[in-house]
Order: C-alpha cells, then structure tokens, then sequence
C-alpha cells in the first residue's frame, strides 16, 4: 500500500521494473504474527486487576478502609492465581515452565516478570490468607505491604513486554503502552473495589477507576496521534472494534464511580459500574493484543516506515552515509 | 585472508566500526567465548540462484527437519511460502513482468535472437536466518535457550526452550517460528553440528551454483563487495548488498545478501532494527507509569479525608 518514496532518488536504484504496487513478497507478512492465544490478553488483565488492587489494597490498609482493603488483597490473589495458570497454559511446553527462572535478563521483559511475579504471587496469597483468616495480622499487614511495593511493577512490565516485539502495533506505541496499562489497572481494581464493598467503604476504588480511565483514554489518544501508520491497527477492525468498547465501558463505569462518590446510589448501580470497569479494563487488552497481531498480519506496517526512514535518511544532505541497506 | 584468530585482541575491532560502539564487536566473544574461532556466516548471491531448491531438501534431510504442510499456494514455483519452524530455508520467486533491459552480451539472449522472453525476469533467492549480531530473539529469550555460539551464530537449545514464543514476536525478519508438534521454538542452526567438525552448512554444500557461500564473515564480506561491484559494472546497477553493514539496525548480520531488487520485494523487511535498542526507554517509562499508579492510589485513598 505505502507507495511513498517509489520515484527513485536512492544511489543504484535506477528503476529497472516500472513499479508495481509490489512492496512485499505476495502480500506475506513480513513480521510472524504472534503464536500467544487468548491466554496472554487474558493475563495482561488479570495481572493488572492484581498489581493495582495491591497497591489499592495497601493504600487502604494505611488509611483505615480495612473492608476495601481485604475486599482488594482478596481479589489480587485470585487474579494473580489465575494469571499464572494462564501463563503456564500458553506455554508450548507447559511442563518447563520454570526454566523461566533459569536466568535473570533485563533484556527481557519476560524474565524480569517471571522473577517479579514469583516473588509477588506469594506475598498476594499471604496478605489474602491473612486478612481472611485473620491468623498472624502483622505479617499480613507486611506482605500487604511489599505486595502494594510490587504492584505497580506486575501491572506496567506488560506494556514493555509488548514493546519488545516486532510487532508494529505494539513496538511503535512502547512509549504510551506503560501508561495506558497502568491505566487499565487502576480502572479494573476500581471496578472490583466497587463490586466487592458497599459504595460508602469504595471511596478511594472510586476516584482510582475515575484516575484510571482517565490515563487510558489520554494513553489511546497520543497513541492514535503519535505512533505513525500502526496507529490505524488501533482504529480498525477487531481491535479499533474492542478499543472503542472498552472506551465506552470505561466511561460507563466512570460515571457510575463518580455518583457513587457524590450521591448515595443503590447497590445495583454500584455493582454495575463496577462490572462495566472491569470489562472495560479486559476488553481493552484484548484491543490493544489485536491490535498487535493486525499490524504484524499486514506487511504495510512493518514496510511502509521502513522505507520512510530509509528516504529521510538518504535525502538530507549531500553524501549522508552510503548505507549499502537498501 | 583475516588475521588469524589467536593474534586478535579481545574484543577485536572491525575495520570501519567505530571502537566504542557495540556495532562492529564480535558477539562470540560479547558472550564470554575467549579464544574463539572466527565468526562465520553466509553471503548468498541472489544473482545466481537457479531457484533449484536444494538448499531447502539439504537443510530438511541434515537437520531432520519434519514437514511443514503441502499447500498450493499460487506463488509461482514456491509451495514453501516463508521461514518457519519447519522451513530453515526458503527459496522466493518472484515474476518480474516488464521490459527489462539486458546489458550487452547478455549470456541470457536467445542466440537465435528470439527475443520474446525479454519481458520477463525471475528472481531467485535463498532466505534463511540473519544470525543477527544484535540478535531480538536471543535478546529477549527468558530461558537462555537461544545461545551465541562460539562461531558467533545463534542457535535454539532444544532441552531448554519451553515454548513461551516469545522470540517468534521479537524477530524483525519473521524467521523463528513455534513448532505445533512439540511446542519449541526453532530455526537455522547454521549446522551449528557440521561447524564443529569443520563442515560447512548443508545448504551452502548442496548449492550448485554457489549462490550460498559459507565462510568467515570478514572474508565473506570482501567478497560480497567485489562481487556486487562487478554485478553493477556488468549492468544491474540495481545489485545492491542487504544485510552486509555492520552500522545497520541489527549490526549487521551473520547471513547477509545481493539482491536485485528492493528487500521487501523478497519479503525482506527494508531498515529492520532490533528492538532491543529502545529498551531502555521503554523501562524508563513502565517506570514512571509504575510511579504514577502508586500516586493515584495514594491520591485516592486520601481524597476523601480532607
């Protein structure tokens, strides 16, 4: 598709074939597409709606919402719980999962989270353990504590996990994705903070799902005006599809959060926002995967930029460096 | 012939490269391999494939690569459609149809002056992996499975890979793939077994015209530069080298090629670069995302006090 750059201009690259519209090979992509199923979006979720309902949970802990509080350990756990059988189950040799702590690599954003959540996932399930059983308080409060530490690290190190790819879609927009998944964790902890307890105990999961759909729709607008041609992965098909539903979700359920703060509303209205946030939250990663595996599909994505910077490159001054690339 | 490997310095230096940046280093020894022999490679010569395909039979048979699926994919003479798991090589053809002009003495002519078939150009080229010198998948491998060898290749360990996939999304030329069969990630090994015992690849020793040549990279390199001077003085002032520039996006690549033709037309990816290089931004920002989070959370948690 991107015919820019096709009149010439670049050292021995006289036109030998009048161009044709061929700027890939049959139209194949050029990138493989990702082999990570439904289980990968689904634990980008998950380990958000974890991460920020540490973090929620540790907050409220300090500032006396202990209701909200367990309500919040509680769902970390059983969020970050699934989230590794999630994990485990994309592997294409599941039994070998823990050769993942063979190594520690900061060059990638894989190990760096197998060695983050291993030592978070405990630290969730002794806060909750603790504060449902009511056994050993302190050491409860501390692991609340310390998984509130590492929250914020399980819910971004995913947007860098994305980034890291070839993936157009995804690599082109590493410098927003960081906020717009941090974003979509406070929107989802939010959510469960104002399913699990009455509105009158859910202020601070309130105003966080109001912080947090605010940083996602500010993190999807620079997205779709920053990042060049992949942008238009995020506006179309699937992905432009669920990116817009999740908006409207997140919207939905922040209006219901803000009554709640204001007014008194029923349960029912509470709960249903509260639920229009968390699918909100969900259906998003899901966009934003979509979104990925759409702009690594279409060679014109990983082509079109390409051949752009090639053209900037070559065309300012004179005798710029003779790359032999093209 | 290049500097024989024991009288080299540590990190020895590429001519051209500049010293302190990471481009011109020899990987096998950025990977703890002192004393290593030289960094090897292939230089395939678009220019004389015969599109025979050997290459692709020689790396099934050698590696005991299994079968990828028999499809009819309208393509041309190529049912292999691309590099994946199963396919460590892969010869493209692609149709040409215009007036391509012929230089004088053109050994293609019909000598009986027929000239009808002058409308037509075929290429052929063998793709196979880069071997990359910054290499994304090797990169981003959370297992250590993917190595640098002491040849300066890059090469799965099969007993260790768990199949996370991750590579497959990294690579910025498409080659790694994930194998349904048994859930591991694979990909050319540049007969990491052969190299060894001082074999060349089963490709470059099945190639017939030696469009695959298989050599120390240094050397490799020469060649290629004469040889795509020579192409463009016969008249394909349109031969170019891709993959050959240790300044480029990945540091150049371990399998580089002449082409005829753009990269993308042969499915090639024109400026790729490892992903890697922005890592470090991307940390900076998950970072102070991090940070924003824990502010709203205590933003939030306090704003009903006051």
């Amino acid at each position: 598709m991107p015919a820019g750059g096709r009149r010439g201009g670049e050292k021995g690259d006289k036109q030998v074939v009048p161009q044709a519209e061929l700027t890939s090979y049959y139209g194949l992509p050029v990138v493989k597409e990702t082999v990570w199923g439904p289980d990968i979006p689904s634990y980008l979720f998950l380990g958000g709606l974890a991460g920020a309902s540490s973090v929620l949970a540790a907050g409220a802990q300090l500032s006396g919402y202990l209701e909200l509080a367990r309500a919040a350990k509680t769902g970390a756990a059983g969020a970050i719980s699934l989230s590794m059988a999630a994990l485990v189950h994309d592997l294409g040799r599941p039994a070998r999962f823990v050769n993942m702590l063979r190594v520690f690599k900061v060059t990638s954003p894989m190990s760096v989270g197998s060695w983050v959540l291993s030592g978070y996932a405990p630290l969730t399930l002794a806060a909750a353990a603790s504060a449902i059983t009511g056994k050993l308080p302190r050491a409860g409060v501390a692991a609340t504590l310390a998984a509130g530490l590492l929250g914020p690290v399980v819910a971004s190190y995913t947007a860098v996990l994305l980034g890291d790819t070839a993936a157009p879609g995804w690599h082109e927009a590493h410098r927003e994705l960081p906020y717009l998944f941090t974003g979509s964790a406070a929107t989802a902890a939010g959510g469960l903070g104002l399913v699990a307890v009455p509105s009158r105990a859910a202020g601070p999961a309130a105003r966080l799902a109001v912080l947090g759909v605010a940083a996602e729709l500010t993190a999807e607008r620079l997205i779709d005006r920053r990042i060049g041609p992949a942008a238009e992965a995020y506006r179309t098909g699937r992905a432009g599809a669920l990116l817009r539903a999740g908006q409207l979700l997140g919207v939905t359920g922040a209006a219901g959060a803000g009554a709640a703060l204001l007014g008194r509303p029923s349960r029912t209205a509470a709960v249903l926002a509260g639920a229009a946030l968390l699918t909100g939250s969900a259906v998003t990663r899901f966009g934003v995967f979509e979104a990925g595996r759409a702009s690594a599909r279409d060679p014109k994505y990983t082509v079109g930029p390409q051949r752009e910077r090639l053209r900037e490159a070559s065309s300012p001054p004179a005798g710029a460096p003779g790359s032999s690339v093209t | 012939m290049s500097t024989p490997e024991a009288q080299r310095p540590d990190r020895p230096q590429q001519p051209g490269a500049e010293p302190d940046r990471d481009h011109g280093l020899d990987p096998a020894a950025r990977a703890g391999h002192l004393d290593h022999p030289p960094r090897v490679g292939f230089f395939t010569d678009t220019s004389v494939c015969i599109g025979c395909k050997a290459c692709e039979v020689a790396c099934k048979e050698w590696n005991a690569v299994p079968e990828d699926g028999l499809l009819l994919t309208g393509m041309s003479y190529d049912n292999t459609a691309g590099l994946s798991a199963s396919t460590w090589r892969h010869v493209a053809f692609i149709e040409q149809s215009a007036v391509v002009p012929r230089p004088a003495g053109d050994t293609w002519a019909d000598p009986a002056g027929d000239d009808s078939d002058g409308d037509l150009r075929w290429l052929m080229s063998s793709d196979v992996c880069k071997h990359c010198t910054e290499a994304a998948c090797l990169d981003v491998c959370p297992t250590g499975a993917l190595m640098r060898t002491e040849f300066g290749t890059v090469v799965v360990q099969d007993d260790i890979c768990n199949g996370c996939g991750y590579c497959v999304s990294a690579c910025p030329f498409g080659v790694i793939g994930r194998r349904e069969t048994d859930g591991g990630a694979h990909k050319c090994t540049l007969c990491y077994d052969r190299l060894g015992d001082g074999l060349e690849p089963a490709c470059a020793k099945a190639c017939p015209t030696d469009s695959i040549q298989f050599g120390p990279l240094d050397e490799l390199r020469e060649v290629a530069q004469q040889r795509v001077t020579e192409v463009q003085d016969a008249g394909r002032p349109e031969a170019r080298l891709y993959g050959a520039d240790p300044a480029d996006g990945i540091g150049g690549a371990g399998a580089f090629f002449l082409l005829l033709d753009r990269p993308e037309v042969y499915g090639l990816p024109p400026d790729p670069v490892v992903t890697t290089r922005d890592l470090p931004r991307m940390w900076r920002h998950a970072g102070i995302a991090a940070a924003g989070l824990a502010a709203a959370a205590v933003a939030a948690c306090r704003g009903g006090r006051t």
